[in-house]
């Protein structure tokens, strides 16, 4: 089963890297990785979306709190929570065909960003769950090309209640 | 960027940082990118820097400082070739939460990544193996860098860091200040455990009818050793020890079980089979201690203590864990135990496993075996002295015939198992303990892994008793080709290619001995006792093709150990 895992890690030389490391080194699988700036200046946060059974999850996230550069680490697989994916899907189109990608792209609220005489480029975003289904559709149209930004997650509402425990 | 304090260049900083950390030693090797700490080390006097032949020896040096002091060990090298030697110690460290801080020189922050001369990049290779490392960018980062190092190296569970020094931060100057304490938010060691799970534990503990105590290095790293002898005294609990957790409990005691695991004794893990209740104290479930995991103490309801969460449920999932440190939580345990437990029928029926197979070997056949030397150095010291073992048989036989009495006297490469380890190790304790003698014990393959520390020994005239176990084999690989693989003895042989090593003794300026003979082992070990102010090397010939028993065969449940030899005894 998917987890998704949000961390809290000092932005600073190497941190990233110690997390990869740790994930390959410890054989944990990585589904998506994201990281971005945070509202605090030298911190940022990384989501990875991982999988693997309880005792393995138990171990992924208390290996990531083992780490020095982490700060904060919360599964939040089983809390109420926002998760959202960015896709840029690149597709040839023919005369006929242009109109049924854009009332796709419509139907997932998706916009063109790019168009040219041989190609059209979405832009989607929403949950990861959205952005397979909409891939799947526009897949029969020959997908050229396609990034994807891998899961951004929050927990909604209240308070994080983490499962932290910050030990060596 | 002032900061208020004199100013200073990133050497002389360097220094000023270790004199505050009451560094004694400095194990390293000079090189181009640490050409100026060298010039300041020249004025030095507060700290003494042992040079080394090969920067893995520096590590191990370190590590046997830490390990038989519990400081903090300190390497020093220099950029390249000087920092990829030290790989394998700082592995070892890891592996056994050896705290070492490593300094490796690095060329100038302009030329990084330009495969510079003598550039690696070793932030990046040690980063699998060490607690964490810090790259230094700025002369203003070193002083508190050095401070974090030595506060991350030593706390919680201890473990290697690297700090990347680039020329130019060792070259230029700054104001000095040192930090007075660290405060790095994603890293708050646990040190007291849950009051609740405490409670539970003792309520478990005292109405157990079949308890045993499993204990690891953690006990000994946490200074837990007066609390843990207290403890198993007062409620009669018995005590058996994983490699790195012998000395923690004196071998002497009726309450020892010895060594449990792969060649650990027959009670010993008969104990662990049929307990009821397994406290597990700073130990970490390892492989060769648990054998196939399903069977592991399979009616056990188990406890576990460790100051590392991850060490929880890794291996084993268990009934009770408590996240802390060992001394602290044997000391609460202590004060809210409900009763003691009635063990008399449990430590009858130990007794009884220990009689029916006991530890032995063939005696009065006139051949010299190693378990022989081994008792005969355990009862000579007492078992007081400091044990450096290095890889294979005779670490095995160390540890089920060296009666040890005290924490910090077993110092042996458990977890990576590196051969070459006892040498340079060796050096390290022998700095760090004055006044119990050090002993290096190495098979004659292993002693020839770092064999040039012993010109280090001599360097510094240091008083250890230097004992090469020489079956002529690389024996626990031949164990196993003999076991299982057929008996084909694959470059397994040395004894046509082996060297004299009295000669190279001598040659090095070291009093050198060589046996085969039982009765010569008695003088010859008192000899080396008697000598305090210098080294002196025993080499026994043993037999060739001696094995060692009890064995669990790797995979396979405790209880499935191997007892001896199946086939009759064949020479090779
Ligand atoms: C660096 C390293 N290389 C290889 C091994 C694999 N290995 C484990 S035990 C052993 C044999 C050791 O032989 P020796 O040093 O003569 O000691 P003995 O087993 O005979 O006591 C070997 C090769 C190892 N542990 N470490």
């Amino acid at each position: 089963m998917k987890r998704t895992i949000t961390i809290l890690v000092e932005n600073r030389f190497g941190s990233f890297d110690r997390i990869a490391t740790m994930f390959s080194g410890k054989g944990f699988n990585i589904h998506s990785i994201s990281i971005g700036e945070t509202e605090i200046q030298d911190i940022s946060r990384m989501t990875i979306v991982t999988s693997g059974n309880d005792q393995i999850i138990d171990q992924v996230v208390k290996q990531l709190n083992r780490l020095i550069d982490t700060i904060k680490v919360t599964d939040l697989s089983d809390m109420d929570r926002t998760e959202r994916e960015l896709a840029l899907i690149t597709l040839p189109y023919q005369k006929g065909s242009i109109e049924e990608i854009k009332n796709i792209s419509d139907i997932f609220r998706g916009f063109v960003v790019d168009i040219n005489n041989k190609s059209i480029t979405l832009e989607i975003t929403g949950p990861p769950a959205k952005i397979n289904a909409a891939v799947n559709v526009l897949m029969p149209y020959g997908i050229k090309e396609m990034a994807r930004s891998g899961t951004v997650a929050l927990s909604r509402g209240e308070q994080l209640k983490t499962r932290k425990m910050k030990v060596a | 960027m002032g900061q208020g304090g004199p100013k200073l260049s990133g050497a002389e900083i360097f220094f000023e940082c270790l004199k505050r950390e009451k560094v004694e030693y400095i194990f390293g090797y000079p090189g181009g990118s640490t050409l100026k700490i060298y010039e300041k080390l020249y004025d030095i006097d507060f700290l003494q820097h042992i040079l080394c032949r090969h920067e893995q020896g520096a590590t191990h040096m370190a590590e046997g400082y830490a390990k038989a002091t519990g400081k903090v060990g300190v390497v020093l090298v220099t950029s390249g070739p000087g920092a990829t030697n030290t790989v394998t110690g700082i592995t070892d460290a890891y592996m056994d939460s050896v705290p070492i801080v490593v300094f490796t020189g690095q060329v100038p922050t302009s030329l990084i990544g330009n495969d510079a001369f003598q550039e690696a990049d070793i932030i990046g290779i040690t980063r699998p193996i060490t607690k964490h490392s810090f790259l230094v960018r700025n002369v203003n980062e070193l002083a508190p860098s050095i401070k974090k190092a030595f506060y991350i190296a030593s706390t919680g569970r201890p473990g290697p860091v690297v700090v990347d020094l680039p020329k130019d931060m060792i070259n230029s100057s700054t104001e000095f200040v040192y930090p007075d304490t660290v405060d790095i938010r994603g890293y708050k060691p646990k040190y007291t455990g849950h009051q609740n799970q405490i409670k539970k534990a003792a309520q478990h503990i005292a109405s157990a009818k079949r308890p045993v105590l499993y204990v690891g290095g953690g006990v000994i790293m946490s200074n837990a050793t007066q609390e843990l002898r207290s403890f198993a005294i007062e409620y009669g609990l018995p005590v058996t020890m994983t490699l790195q957790g012998l000395g923690a409990f004196p071998g002497t005691s009726e309450l020892s079980l010895g060594m449990l695991g792969m060649h650990g004794t027959y009670w010993a893990n008969q104990a662990i089979n049929n307990c009821d209740v397994l406290v597990a104290l700073g130990a970490r479930f390892d492989d060769r201690v648990t054998g196939k995991i399903d069977t592991f103490a399979p009616d056990a309801y188990k406890i576990h203590v460790d100051i590392d969460p991850t060490a929880i449920d890794k291996n084993v999932l268990v009934d009770l864990p408590i996240v802390g440190d060992v001394k602290n939580v044997i000391t609460e345990l202590r004060k809210v135990m409900p009763g003691k437990p009635q063990v008399e029928e449990w430590m009858k029926k130990i007794q009884g496993w220990k009689k029916d197979c006991p530890l032995e070997y063939e005696k009065g056949d006139g051949k010299l075996k190693t378990e022989y030397v081994l008792e005969k150095i355990s009862e000579i010291t007492k078992g007081e002295a400091v044990i450096v073992t290095d890889v294979g048989q005779h670490q095995m036989w160390a540890a089920q015939y060296y009666k040890y009495m005290h924490p910090r006297s077993n110092l042996t490469s458990g977890g990576l198992g590196t051969m070459g380890f006892s040498l340079p190790a060796s050096i390290g304790a022998s700095f760090g303990v004055k006044d119990r003698p050090v002993f290096s014990i190495s098979g004659d393959g292993g002693f020839q892994m770092n064999i040039q520390e012993l010109i280090t020994i001599k360097a510094y005239n240091l008083p250890i008793k230097i004992i090469i176990i020489n079956n002529s084999f690389l024996g626990m690989v031949r164990q196993w080709q003999e076991l299982f693989h057929a008996e084909k003895y694959s470059f397994t042989n040395l004894s046509k290619s082996n060297p004299d090593f009295v000669k190279i003794g001598q040659a090095i300026g070291i009093e050198s001995y060589c046996t085969e003979n039982p009765d010569d082992v008695d003088d010859l070990l008192k000899k080396a006792l008697k000598t305090n102010d210098r080294p002196t090397l025993i080499e026994f010939k043993v037999v060739k093709e001696d094995m060692v028993f009890p064995m669990v065969p790797s995979g396979s449940s405790i209880s499935d150990m191997l007892l001896k030899r199946l086939n009759p005894q064949r020479m090779v």
